[in-house]
């Protein structure tokens, strides 16, 4: 069993039988992800003593005669989820030296589950990105060529996977910061139903959007992390109370009976020929493996970034209001306590966050509020009955991950330039929809030489996690588009 | 007659409301930024919006209540409460003067 390039589902299997302990894993991959991480930077914090005494814990309970679904698997986690004893910063100067005093529940069920944690990943600010530039503290490269952005919000999540320097990971997705940096980084990104996983511990950025989802290299193991974290948690009260089946035994071989819903608006045309050509090559695949592909319409998810850009900046606006210098996180002195707000604020923050806190605030301030916020929500409830009306004549929807494969860095200097790498993702975001990404093939970009991972979107009706998985996994398992390519980091595989 | 969204937008009001000091350098930057992107979703206008309701989030939920009772997984002891402030003093958070003296 090798720890570094193996499946999460292999890692488990053979410590649970005791041919390899956790603490052998952690001992083998501790060095091995200072090594990758000193070329790829998707790591703002390495917790090695973390990891060897959870390892620890792991090795006493299989002891002990316990079988754990994630025994012995390396984890990462996205910085903004807050680990106990550990610094927690969300990619902000503003939380620099805040100290997690709990850890987040997402975080505790996959330590529950055996895991190990490897350290805290890079992302956006506050995860308002699509790229990973706007970390306050560090450039996360994308494995695939160095050169080029890994993807955003979740850029370290997605990068530490992708370069074999993590086993699974923990990203967050508010309007595709799992799904975008998957695509980049050839890797398998899940966005389960909004609710589906608490998150207690998860630092906010748009309340109504945002939702905890696992990176990983096959669509098996993503499963297994979900059915990990997924579930009612009493300390979040917007988690779905229901029942969360398993998803990741007995998944399907082949998409005989599945109608594919190829989205009309969502002509790929206007991507550029290798593009369209690689998206054509997909639908193609999944109609061979026994696929209905079926014409849908969405009229109104062309609104869908409008839309996002009001909604997801007012709910930060509010979020972010209590980043004020008083309880936690940095503080500026001023005369007074108005002026230290400010100067903290000012300090504290990047660019990025500013503008989506002033466009925020304006959307919801005295005398705009019915035209920006409240005429948002009703373009949200559009959006969704669209996506319901498609589902009447589908069961999944494949679309684009992003517009394009990774970019260079420095290349999206518009900020609406940057917000439209997300133009298919954030429609699904609004509706709530269970949905990922999952490789299907590599493009040469028009400013590169090297072939960049590509990926395929799915989307399934609310609650459908486990078909939506199975689909992705037929898909997977028939093309295995992931190992064709390399990623350039040494030692990687 | 077009009205550009920097017409609209009154960033050094906005910015007082948000709570966060701008530099000149930053108004500079900025207000362009956002007047481009009020222009961009502006085209919200176009979608036919009467007689739809507001969605807030899309999966249903409820008022989710709970007895009046400590949570003892939820505790912070006031220590832990307090490690990551700023300034402290007695046990308190310490910030700066909130009223004037002359009040």
């Amino acid at each position: 069993m090798d720890p570094l390039h193996d499946s999460a589902v292999a890692i488990a299997t053979a410590v649970n039988r005791g041919e390899m302990s956790a603490a052998d894993v952690a001992e083998t991959v501790i060095p091995h992800v200072a090594r990758i991480d000193a070329q790829v930077d998707a790591y703002l914090q390495l917790t090695p003593e973390l990891m060897r005494a959870q390892a620890r814990r792991v090795d006493a309970r299989i002891a002990a005669g316990e079988r754990l679904p994630l025994a012995g698997v390396p984890v990462a986690i996205k910085d903004n989820m807050c680990l106990d004893g550990t610094r927690t910063t969300a990619g902000s100067k503003i939380l620099g030296n805040f100290v997690a005093p709990y850890t987040a529940t997402a975080v505790q069920r996959l330590l529950d589950a055996g895991a190990l944690p490897i350290g805290k990943t890079n992302l956006d600010e506050f995860a308002m990105g699509s790229s990973g530039e706007n970390s306050a503290f560090k450039k996360t490269r994308n494995p695939y060529d160095l050169e080029r952005v890994p993807g955003g919000s979740s850029a370290g999540s997605a990068a530490s996977v992708g370069a074999f320097a993590a086993t699974l990971s923990l990203g967050s997705d508010t309007g595709g910061s799992i799904r975008e940096p998957a695509a980049f980084c050839n890797v398998v990104g899940f966005k389960p139903t909004y609710g589906r996983v608490s998150r207690y511990g998860l630092i906010a950025f748009a309340s109504s959007l945002d939702q905890i989802g696992p990176f990983a290299r096959s669509v098996e193991d993503a499963a297994l992390a979900y059915d990990a974290i997924a579930g009612k948690d009493p300390l979040d009260a917007t988690s779905i109370d229901r029942a969360a089946e398993p998803t990741a035994a007995n998944l399907p071989r082949d998409l005989r009976g599945v109608r594919v819903g190829i989205v009309k608006e969502f002509d790929t045309a206007g991507l550029g020929t290798s593009i369209d050509t690689c998206y054509r090559n997909a639908y193609d695949e999944l109609a061979a493996l026994g696929a209905e592909l079926v014409e849908v319409s969405l009229p109104t998810a062309k609104y869908g970034l409008a839309t996002y850009y009001l909604i997801a900046p007012a709910e930060c606006s509010s979020n972010l209001a209590r980043f004020d210098g008083v309880r936690y996180g940095l503080r500026v002195d001023g005369a007074d306590v108005g002026e230290m707000y400010e100067r903290t604020r000012a300090a504290g923050f990047g660019p990025e966050v500013k503008r989506r806190i002033l466009i925020g605030t304006y959307a919801l301030s005295s005398g705009y509020y019915d035209a920006y916020y409240l005429k948002a929500q009703k373009a949200r409830t559009r959006i969704a009955e669209d996506f319901a009306r498609a589902f009447e004549l589908c069961d999944v929807i494949a679309s684009p991950a992003a517009s394009s494969p990774a970019f260079g860095f420095n290349a999206k200097s518009d900020p609406v330039a940057m917000y439209l790498m997300d133009y298919y993702t954030i429609p699904v975001s609004l509706a709530g929809l269970p949905s990922l990404s999952v490789p299907c093939g590599a493009v040469v970009p028009e400013d590169g030489t090297r072939a960049m991972p590509m990926g395929l979107q799915l989307a399934s009706p609310l609650f459908t996690e486990r078909a939506l998985l199975g689909y992705a996994h037929a898909y997977e398992q028939a093309t295995r588009h992931a190992d064709k390519l390399r990623p350039v980091t040494e030692g990687a595989r | 007659m077009l009205v550009m969204a920097s017409d609209r937008i009154d960033i050094r009001h906005v910015a007082r409301l948000a709570r966060l000091a701008l530099s000149d350098a930053e108004i500079a930057t900025f207000a362009p930024q956002l007047a481009n992107l009020l222009s961009f979703v502006d085209e919200l206008t176009e979608l036919d919006t009467a007689n739809v309701a507001a969605t807030a989030q899309v999966v249903p939920s409820r008022n989710v209540e709970r007895a009046d009772a400590l949570r003892p997984e939820t505790l912070l002891s006031h220590d832990a409460a307090l490690a990551n402030a700023p300034q402290t003093q007695g046990g308190y958070f310490r910030v700066p003067r909130i009223l004037a003296e002359d009040i």
